[in-house]
C-alpha cells in the first residue's frame, strides 16, 4: 500500500472503526476450515438480498400499485422499458432462489447441528428472517395483480378471518376493505417495499453480528474455539474468512450464478413453478380459478391447512388447518431444545436421526409436490399421513436424539 | 452421503411442469418455430385482421413489432387498421361493454393469452370449432365448450360437426368431421392457425428470443469465470490441509 493510501485510510480510521471491524469480521475473523458444499448457502441468501433489493428498486420505478393498472405496468417493464424483462425475471427467478437458498441453508443446520447451543439465538433470529421472507414472497406475489395474486392472497387472508371472535376485524385490518381490494394492494405494495424490507436488513445485520460473536458451526459439529494455538491464540482449526471463504464463496457465487442465469434466460417461467401460467390472467374478482395453488415454496404448508379435514375439540377444520400451517413453520424456533444428542453433527449422529431426517425431507417434498394438486380423496390421505410424519420428526426428537447410537466426536476437524 | 443421495433422488423425480390450463382433452403439438419472423410476421397480418375487430392486444405498441422486422412504415401500411399512430397500443376497436352486451363475456384481452393458455392449446382450440345450434353463435368448441366466441375463420377452414362415438363404460371419443369444405384445403389453414398461434407467442413475451441470445452470451462468460474463480480459489488453499 502506498503512503497516500495509507494517510487516507488513517484518516477515516481515527474517525470510524474502519480497520478493526474489517479485522474482526473479514481478516481475522476464524471460520473453521472444513467448510463443505452446504456452507455456500449462507452467502449466497445475501447475494439473492441484494439481488433482490436492486431489482425492486427498479422495478417500482415503473410499476403501478393500482387495481386497475398494476397488471398494465408489469406487462409495460416486460415490453418498453429498457431491459425490463431481465429485472422483472432477475426478481421472480430471485424470489424462487431466496427460498431455494434459505431451505437449503436452514437444512445445513439441521444435519450439522448449528440449532445447538451456543448458537440458539442464531437460529431465532435466522427463523425471523424466515417469517419476514415468507411475509415479503406473500406481498410480492399479489402486486402483478393476476388471477393466482388475487385468489392467492384471498385464501391467505381468509386464513385470518378463521381465528375465533378477532377474524373479521383483524381482516379487513389487513385489507383495509371488506374484500381484497385497491386498498389492500397500496398497503401491500408498502409492506413489501418498505416495511418488511427494512426488518429484513436489521434482522439479516443481526444475524451475523450473532454468527460472529459465537462462530461459525462445521460438519463436524464440533468448537473450533475450543482448541485455540498457544501461541497467536487463534483456533488451530480456523482460517481467516478472508481471503480464504471470500474467494471461495466468490467461485459458489459464480456457480449459483450459472443456475441463476439459466433460469433467468432460459427457463423463466421454471415450468409453471416460479410464474404460475393463470397469473398471465388479470385478476378476475368475479371468476375464482378451479384450481388455487400457491407458488412452490409455499406448497408444502399449504397442503397441511388443507389436510385437516374434521372438526374436533370444538374446533372448525379449518382453523385447525390454519393452527397447523402456522406450527408448521413456528415449531422450527423449538429445535435448540428438541434435540437431546449428545452430539451436533449428523456425521456422528446414530440411525435414528438419520431416519428421521431423511423421513422429514421426503414429506417435506411429498407435502410441496401435493399442494400444486387439486385435492382428490388419495392426496389428501397422503397429506394427512405426510403431515403427521412432518410434525412427528420434530415432537418425538427429545425421545429418539437422546437415546440413538452416536459416535464419539472428533478432537479436531476432519476433512 | 445416503441422506443427500436420497435427497438428490427425490430432486430427479419431482415432476416438472403444471398443465397449463388444468384441461384433460388431448392437445395437438402447434408446429411453430418462435425464429421464424416470416411466420410471425404472416400471423401479425391474420391478427390483426381477425382477432383485433374483438379483442385487445393492448399491454403491446405496434412499433414493437420492428423486432421481427417490420418497418414503420409497413407498420402503418399493413398492420396498423385503426388510423392510430406506430408508437400506440394495441386497442380493440370494440368497446368494451358493447361487446358484453353482444356476447355475454367481454373477449380477453390477448397480450399474454399464449403465455397463460400455452401454443398447443390456442392451435387445437382454433382448430376446433364444430357447429352448435343449441348455442347462441351457432358454434361451439371442443377444447372450450359453450365459448361465447364464434368460429372466426369458418370461411377459411370449413364447417366442422362434432361425431360422438360410445368407447363402452360410459366413455366416449369425440371427433370432429369436416361436413362443408371451406376456401382452403386443411393442410393450409392448419399452416394458416400455426402463424397465428406462432405470433401470439410472440407477442406473450416480445423479448423471448433476445433474452435467449443474451443468455447464451451471459452463460459463456459465467463459464469463464467458473474456471478462473475455481483456480483462484484452489490457489489460495494451497496451503490449507
Amino acid at each position: 500500500m502506498s503512503k497516500q493510501q495509507n494517510s487516507v485510510i488513517q484518516w477515516f480510521d481515527d474517525r470510524f472503526p474502519l480497520l478493526s471491524t474489517w479485522r474482526a469480521h473479514l481478516s481475522e475473523y476464524y471460520a473453521p476450515k472444513n467448510f463443505n458444499f452446504w456452507y455456500y448457502f449462507g452467502s449466497l441468501a445475501v447475494l439473492v438480498l441484494v439481488n433482490q433489493l436492486i431489482t425492486g428498486i427498479f422495478l417500482t420505478m415503473s410499476y403501478k400499485p393500482d387495481a386497475s393498472m398494476a397488471f398494465a405496468s408489469v406487462e409495460y417493464i416486460m415490453r418498453d422499458v429498457d431491459y425490463g424483462w431481465l429485472i422483472r425475471y432477475m426478481h421472480s427467478t430471485g424470489a424462487s432462489m431466496f427460498f431455494v437458498v434459505v431451505y437449503l441453508h436452514m437444512f445445513r443446520g439441521m444435519m450439522y447441528g448449528s440449532y445447538r447451543k451456543p448458537r440458539e439465538l442464531l437460529w431465532l433470529i435466522g427463523m425471523f428472517i424466515f417469517f419476514i421472507l415468507m411475509s415479503l414472497a406473500f406481498t410480492g406475489y399479489i402486486l402483478p395483480w393476476g388471477q393466482m395474486s388475487y385468489w392467492g392472497a384471498q385464501v391467505i387472508v381468509s386464513m385470518f378471518g378463521a381465528i375465533p371472535y378477532i377474524g373479521d376485524t383483524l381482516s379487513q385490518m389487513i385489507l383495509g376493505d371488506f374484500t381484497l381490494s385497491d386498498a389492500a394492494l397500496n398497503r401491500f405494495f408498502a409492506y413489501h417495499v418498505v416495511t418488511l424490507p427494512l426488518l429484513l436488513l436489521v434482522l439479516v445485520f443481526v444475524h451475523i453480528v450473532a454468527l460472529h460473536e459465537v462462530g461459525s458451526n462445521n460438519p463436524d459439529g464440533i468448537e473450533i474455539k475450543s482448541n485455540l494455538d498457544s501461541k497467536t491464540g487463534t483456533p488451530v482449526d480456523g482460517i481467516p474468512f478472508h481471503p480464504y471463504y471470500s474467494v471461495k464463496d466468490i467461485f459458489g457465487v459464480v456457480a449459483f450464478l450459472i443456475v441463476f442465469c439459466g433460469i433467468i434466460f432460459f427457463a423463466p417461467e421454471f415450468g409453471g413453478y416460479f410464474l404460475e401460467y393463470n397469473n398471465f390472467i388479470p385478476a378476475n374478482t368475479l371468476q375464482t380459478p378451479d384450481h388455487i395453488a400457491p407458488v412452490w415454496y409455499f406448497t408444502p404448508y399449504y397442503s397441511m391447512l388443507r389436510a385437516v379435514t374434521v372438526n374436533f375439540l370444538g374446533i372448525d377444520a379449518k382453523l385447525w388447518g390454519v393452527i397447523l400451517m402456522a406450527m408448521a413453520v413456528v415449531i422450527f424456533c423449538f429445535l435448540p431444545w428438541l434435540d437431546r444428542s449428545p452430539v451436533k453433527s449428523i456425521r456422528y449422529k446414530g440411525p435414528y436421526f438419520k431416519f428421521a431426517l431423511t423421513l422429514f425431507v421426503i414429506s417435506f417434498f411429498v407435502l410441496g409436490w401435493l399442494g400444486t394438486k387439486a385435492p382428490t380423496p388419495l392426496y389428501t390421505l397422503l397429506a394427512q399421513i405426510f403431515t403427521v410424519i412432518y410434525f412427528a420428526f420434530f415432537l418425538l426428537m427429545p425421545w429418539y436424539s437422546k437415546i440413538d447410537k452416536t459416535k464419539p466426536e472428533p478432537k479436531r476437524v476432519t476433512k | 452421503m445416503t441422506l443427500i443421495r436420497s435427497f438428490l433422488i427425490i430432486f430427479l423425480f419431482f415432476p416438472i411442469g403444471i398443465n397449463a390450463a388444468g384441461v384433460e382433452v388431448q392437445l395437438d403439438k402447434a408446429p411453430i418455430d418462435t425464429r421464424d419472423n416470416d411466420s410471425i410476421k404472416r400471423g401479425a397480418q391474420s391478427f390483426v385482421h381477425y382477432c383485433l375487430t374483438c379483442h385487445g392486444a393492448s399491454f403491446m405498441r405496434y412499433n414493437r413489432h420492428q423486432d421481427v422486422g417490420f418497418t414503420n412504415q409497413e407498420l402503418l401500411d399493413n398492420i396498423i387498421q385503426t388510423g392510430q399512430k406506430v408508437g400506440d397500443l394495441m386497442v380493440s376497436a370494440m368497446k368494451k361493454n358493447e361487446a358484453e352486451g353482444w356476447f355475454g363475456v367481454a373477449p380477453p384481452d390477448l397480450s399474454v393469452i399464449a403465455r397463460s393458455r400455452g401454443a398447443d392449446w390456442l392451435y387445437t382450440y382454433l382448430r376446433s370449432f364444430y357447429r352448435d345450434e343449441t348455442t347462441a353463435t351457432g358454434w361451439n368448441n371442443l377444447i372450450f365448450d359453450k365459448v361465447a366466441m364464434p368460429h372466426v375463420f369458418y370461411e377459411l377452414q370449413g364447417q366442422q360437426i362434432l361425431k360422438v362415438k360410445s368407447l363402452g363404460d360410459g366413455k366416449e371419443s369425440k371427433t370432429l368431421e369436416l361436413a362443408v369444405p371451406g376456401s382452403i384445403p386443411k393442410a393450409e389453414y392448419d399452416k394458416f392457425v400455426a402463424d397465428l398461434v406462432n405470433y401470439m407467442v410472440y407477442l406473450g413475451e416480445p423479448h423471448a428470443a433476445h433474452r435467449v441470445d443474451l443468455g447464451i452470451k451471459v452463460m459463456l462468460f459465467l463459464f469463464a469465470m467458473l474456471g478462473l474463480t475455481y483456480l483462484l480459489y484452489k490457489e489460495y488453499w494451497r496451503d490449507i490441509h
